[in-house]
């Protein structure tokens, strides 16, 4: 390297590190060093894994955490169900000005706020809303009909707020695949079926993997839909992390909390690339 | 599947059907936050009471306007100032990042284009709390050690933004990365054959070529901005910005105010966006 080149890379590659380093990794080395500290007297703390046993020995967090957990796989499996067809028909069987028209709408509801849109689901969803006020004017219901605060209305919202995630990556994979590699699975004997098996879903993997390593990201982490939609019995780990902090001023137990979600996180993050072959450079990048 | 093999008309039908039952999920919850916005009620719900304007413009009780409500005002400030700094910071760094994996080679380059990719899959809470955690350790050791007190460390404005500022640099550093990616360095050679310096070659050819990707990822870096929400509800101090303090009033009960706020946001953000869209198609 050319002296002039040295000064450059230092000049460039300082600003990368400070970045990293200071608003990165170590304020997630300080979370960790804070999660394994207890609290023994005025301003003394020792160091211990009594912040982890309290949240392995009380069944309300680790049945949080779990039901965390499982609700985010099922809201990225309910997307990428629901996503791929429409995916599908953007990318191989809409054309033209159609198919950009149909792909600038899926972006919109990323447009607004998720704030906004938990707002328009509450509208229609609640007692007084516009689902309820509509089934009584058709005669199907005699009374106001509450659909919010349960799991199906903060499912609804989970899977309507990651949509985007998973289908933009989809359309982007399928796009690439020649309509004649289709065509040929057919002429060889395939089916509907078996071409989908053997032939457009191999091919449309990476945008599969990246989506739902999104979608399960955003759910997981998400803390506005489930407080706003969800009800009394679905709290969500976001949810204890906020207690713990905000309003019990326990940060020891939060951050524990906190470095729980991200272990579990990156455990599945992790997995799914694993499995699937792909990388977080490749996915992400 | 695609259209150049038959299929019974039946599925065609059907499937077609099901694309347009998934447009309509989209619109639904945007179309009704939108249309009560008019509502000439106190609640944003049915029965339509009539048009309105008051819930944008009113100026009396009961239905003060958006544009007569103090305290959404200012929280609409404060949010347009965090985004403002963010995306300018993120812009100059994002730039700085791009120019770094572009144009050096260096040892363990790889590791740190894998740790610069980690803030997409951190949890925003989690960020968020990391470095709520972090700056009051360094507030509290510099006020143990010389005895200041560092405003700026605790929940408030500044902390919101680096807040912002840690995760949306990677995805600005991503867009600017591929528009510097497609250029020709053949470019830059000329201008230094022609006697240019590097920096006047990289000033007077290689910005300008970038300047689409600079004031994309200046947009994206605003909008994401303008609507996170997990990481600055942790980093949040008096001074609420926009998307917190209409948490906290959804928290109490809805108005159409609420719903006016929020189809400004959305004329806002989507002429935003088109913009960036038209930009995109010049460039």
């Amino acid at each position: 390297m050319r002296a002039g080149s040295k000064l450059g890379f230092i000049l460039l590659f300082s600003p990368l590190v400070l970045w990293l380093g200071l608003l990165i990794v170590i304020p997630h080395i300080d979370m960790f060093l804070i999660s394994i500290r207890e609290r023994v007297g005025v301003g003394k703390y020792d160091t211990s894994l009594a912040n982890y046993l309290t949240f392995f020995g009380e069944p309300l967090y680790m049945m949080t955490f779990a039901r965390t957990a499982l609700m985010s796989v099922l809201a990225t499996g309910l997307t990428l169900l629901i996503g791929f067809p429409v995916a599908f028909y953007i990318a191989k069987i809409a054309k033209g000005r159609l198919q950009s028209a149909l792909f600038l709408l899926c972006l919109v509801p990323f447009w607004v706020s998720e704030l906004v849109r938990t707002f328009g689901w509450m509208i229609l969803l609640r007692e007084t809303g516009v689902f309820s006020s509509l089934l009584q004017w058709a005669g199907l219901a005699e009374q106001p009909v509450e659909m919010l605060y349960n799991d199906v209305a903060m499912m609804v919202g989970l899977v309507y707020t990651s949509m985007l995630f998973m289908v933009v990556p989809l359309i982007t994979t399928m796009e690439s695949l020649d309509d004649s590699v289709i065509e040929a699975g057919y002429d060889l004997g395939g089916n509907g079926f078996s071409v989908m098996r053997e032939v457009v879903i191999p091919h449309a993997m990476p945008g599969i993997v990246s989506g739902s390593i999104v979608v399960f990201m955003l759910s997981l982490g998400n803390y506005l839909t489930p407080t706003m939609l969800g009800g009394k019995d679905s709290l969500w780990f976001t949810e204890l992390i906020y207690s713990q902090f905000i309003v019990r001023f326990n940060w020891e137990l939060g951050a524990a909390f906190g470095f729980m979600l991200l272990l579990l996180s990156s455990v599945i993050v992790w997995g799914t690339l694993r499995l699937s072959g792909q990388t977080l450079e490749k996915t992400m990048g | 599947m695609i259209p150049t093999i038959r299929q019974p008309r039946l599925v065609r039908y059907s499937y077609r059907a099901y694309v347009v039952l998934f447009f309509l999920y989209l619109a639904l919850p945007l179309v009704v936050v939108s249309v009560f916005a008019f509502n000439n009620s106190q609640f944003p719900s049915l029965p339509w009471e009539g048009g309105t304007l008051n819930w944008l413009f009113g100026s009396e009780r009961p239905m003060i306007g958006v544009f007569h409500e103090r305290p959404i005002l200012r929280a609409l400030g404060n949010s347009a100032f965090i985004a403002f700094f963010v995306s300018l910071m993120s812009v100059v760094l994002g730039a700085t990042n791009a120019f770094l994996f572009n144009r050096y080679e260096f040892r363990m380059k790889s590791f740190f284009y894998m740790v610069m990719l980690l803030p997409l899959v951190v949890p925003g809470i989690v960020l968020g709390i990391s470095i709520l955690v972090f700056s009051s350790t360094a507030a509290n050791g510099i006020e143990e050690a010389v005895g200041w007190d560092i405003e700026a460390l605790r929940p408030g404005l500044p902390l919101v933004i680096l807040g912002q500022f840690s995760f949306v640099t990677t995805i600005v550093t991503l867009v600017i990365s591929a528009r510097l990616h497609k250029f020709d360095r053949s470019l830059e050679d000329a201008a230094l054959n022609l006697g240019a310096s590097h920096l006047t070659a990289v000033r007077t050819v290689t910005l300008p070529f970038l300047l689409p990707a600079l004031i994309g990822g200046f947009v994206v870096a605003f909008l994401m901005s303008f609507e996170n929400f997990n990481t600055t509800l942790m980093l949040v101090g008096s001074d609420a910005p926009l998307t917190i303090a209409m948490f906290d009033r959804m928290k109490e009960g809805s108005t159409p105010l609420l719903n006016a706020v929020s189809l400004l946001l959305m004329i806002g953000s989507s002429a935003l966006a088109l913009m960036m869209i038209a930009l995109q198609r010049k460039g």
